[in-house]
């Protein structure tokens, strides 16, 4: 690709800032849709665009819908209006300081992030973490995994006009995050699964306000199906609203809840074990029809199966350290600093030069609340990597966009988009 | 993993264990399998680029392609050999998953600094239009058969491809009011 003339370049800006343009929808003729309509032969559609700033598109998508009367002919979703390059971030940072970067691309489930990275970072390193940083993992993803589900309840809620559930929803996530925060020290944005193990081990009395947690939702996940899953309203709203078949889901690159309310039984905690998965008992929540509805009621239910995993964590925890005591990996602990010439050292090469990673290249892939969120690790033996790469669950999943609202109404779009659950944050990296 | 280079000789010059990587291997003669730590990868010729997907989703139940990605390798430090490959500046790289056999299989393959460019997948797995975008928007490289090869994250009249090594836009010097000299 040559680049542009620089004598052009204003007026191409210009141009390309003005225009519909750049995104432009090519026109197709005589196309049949979904639903055997075929497409309009009058020049009456028009294109609305809904984003980047609609409330319902949760961050700054933008999507671009072709209209027929009411009726959805055509779409596209447009993004990148949240991109950082923290891709680009990634290569300027040591692999130490890399979990703060990737923390923040999926702000729902910063710690799926980290531990994606973490264990990444830890394959090149050939290195294994002790038995109590597995399960302390696991029991942080699944809570994790517990506080995003539960906020998608109340965003849809909110979307679909259901307001008493979006208050419902962030309280209960509200606990979780305070328990997170207790153990992390912050709400979100934790960086606290590190290559290595973990930042600090579990608080003291965690166990109570852990089960309290789990009475917590559990009691409230029954509630919110009382309160929704037979309401009629909700009902119309979601049965048989943005179908996809299986076929469609997996052609697609579509992952996760997703995937799993077409009726295909695919999660990477039970198909490719990671952590000590293969060591819990839970059930893979699938729906039928891959419509609203069924996302609706997968998600709700696989907060009750990651209350399941969390209890069995707390029950199973094992004693011992929470990383490696590696001190080329993991610092030391504080008060070695003040005795030990060599702790001293290895504290200071650690947080300035962090640590080297063989060269190699690796690919892991784990299963995120949204989906397979893998991470692509590239080294060449230095402090920094050559590459890191996300592949984001929500990036991919956008895709399902086009499938599901073509045929609906301009009303059932605020409720597909929102049955996505895209972060943008991870989708634009 | 303090002699990582001589692991991956070693691996590479037994016969792959994997039996997908070496069905490719006898089907597209030139192709090369590794282990890269535990993972199955294959390097492939930029040209049997899109084979090698048709035959991995056909005859393998390749069912996904999970992503596509790629690296630039201007200022590599150090970079492993794999025997039997050119390396090259860019590598293009897929990770495909079977959901019926449940495994995974990685495919890489080398392009040079000259208009890269390699065949599309997203005729195989539509999926990947996003995907391919976002390798062009970032380094530049073009996917033939492509359906709409625009830019995805960056704005469309951004000139330059922000995760190539040289790309340098935030290089511009920046000079203070009173700065005496630039340095």
């Amino acid at each position: 690709m040559s680049e542009p003339k620089v004598t052009d370049q204003e007026e191409q800006r210009l141009e390309a800032q003005t225009d519909e343009g750049a995104q432009v929808m090519t026109p197709v003729r005589g196309e049949v849709l979904g639903g055997g309509v075929l497409w309009p032969e009058t020049d009456d559609t028009m294109i609305l665009n809904m984003g980047p700033q609609h409330p319902s598109t949760h961050g700054v998508l933008r999507i671009m819908l072709e209209l027929d009367g009411e009726t959805i002919v055509r779409s596209k979703p447009v993004i990148g209006y949240l991109h950082t390059g923290m891709e680009k971030t990634g290569e300027e940072l040591t692999y130490v300081q890399g979990g703060t970067n990737v923390t923040r691309m999926d702000y729902l489930s910063p710690l799926s992030n980290e531990l994606v990275y973490s264990m990444a970072v830890e394959r090149l390193l050939d290195i294994e973490v002790p038995p109590r940083a597995v399960w302390m993992r696991m029991l942080l993803v699944e809570l994790n995994r517990m506080a995003s589900h539960l906020l998608w309840q109340a965003t849809n809620g909110l979307d679909l006009g259901a307001t008493s559930m979006m208050v419902y929803g962030w309280r209960d996530r509200e606990l979780t995050l305070r328990f997170l925060e207790k153990i992390t020290g912050l709400r979100m944005n934790h960086n606290f699964i590190r290559p290595g193990g973990l930042a600090a081990d579990l608080p003291d009395n965690w166990r109570e306000d852990l089960d309290e947690i789990c009475v917590t939702v559990e009691h409230g996940v029954r509630e919110y199906a009382d309160l929704l899953a037979q309401n009629p309203i909700w009902l119309e709203r979601l049965v048989g609203v943005g179908q996809l078949t299986t076929e469609e889901a997996i052609a697609r690159g579509i992952t996760g809840p997703i995937l799993r309310s077409t009726g295909f039984p695919w999660d990477l905690r039970k198909a490719q074990p990671y952590l000590a998965y293969d060591e819990v008992d839970f059930d893979v929540i699938c729906g039928e029809n891959g419509d609203c509805y069924d996302r609706y009621m997968v998600r709700l239910n696989e907060i009750l199966e990651s209350v399941k995993i969390v209890r069995q964590c707390a029950d199973r925890m094992p004693a011992g350290d929470y990383r490696i005591q590696d001190r080329k990996v993991t610092p030391p602990p504080r008060a070695r600093i003040d005795e030990s010439m060599e702790a001293l050292i290895h504290h200071f090469k650690l947080f300035t030069e962090g640590f080297r990673v063989p060269p190699g290249e690796t690919y892991v892939p784990i299963e995120s609340p949204r989906g397979e969120i893998g991470c692509y690790l590239v080294s060449d033996g230095t402090g920094k990597p050559v590459r890191l790469h996300i592949r984001g669950p929500s990036f991919y999943n956008l895709q399902a966009l086009e499938p599901m609202v073509r045929g609906a109404l301009v009303a059932d779009a605020v409720a597909i988009v929102s049955s996505v659950d895209p972060i943008l944050g991870e989708a634009d990296r | 993993m303090a002699d990582d280079t001589a692991d991956g000789a070693a691996a590479a010059a037994e016969p792959p264990t994997d039996e997908i990587a070496a069905a490719v291997v006898d089907r597209f003669p030139g192709s090369v399998a590794v282990d890269s730590h535990g993972q199955p990868v294959v390097y492939v010729d930029p040209g049997v680029w899109h084979d090698v997907a048709a035959f991995l989703r056909d005859d393998q139940r390749f069912t996904q392609c999970v992503d596509v990605s790629a690296v630039d390798h201007l200022v590599d430090a150090a970079r492993a050999e794999i025997p039997g490959v050119t390396l090259e500046r860019f590598e293009v790289v897929a990770n495909f998953l079977s959901h019926p056999r449940n495994r995974r299989l990685r495919t890489i393959c080398e392009l040079g600094d000259e208009a890269p460019t390699v065949a599309s997948l997203t005729d195989l797995y539509p999926g990947l239009n996003f995907a391919e975008r976002e390798v062009y928007d970032m380094f530049g490289i073009t996917f033939e058969g492509h359906p709409d090869l625009a830019r995805i994250l960056m704005p469309d009249d951004w000139i330059g491809y922000p995760l190539r090594k040289d790309d340098a836009p935030a290089r511009i010097p920046v000079v203070f009011k009173d700065d005496p000299a630039p340095r």
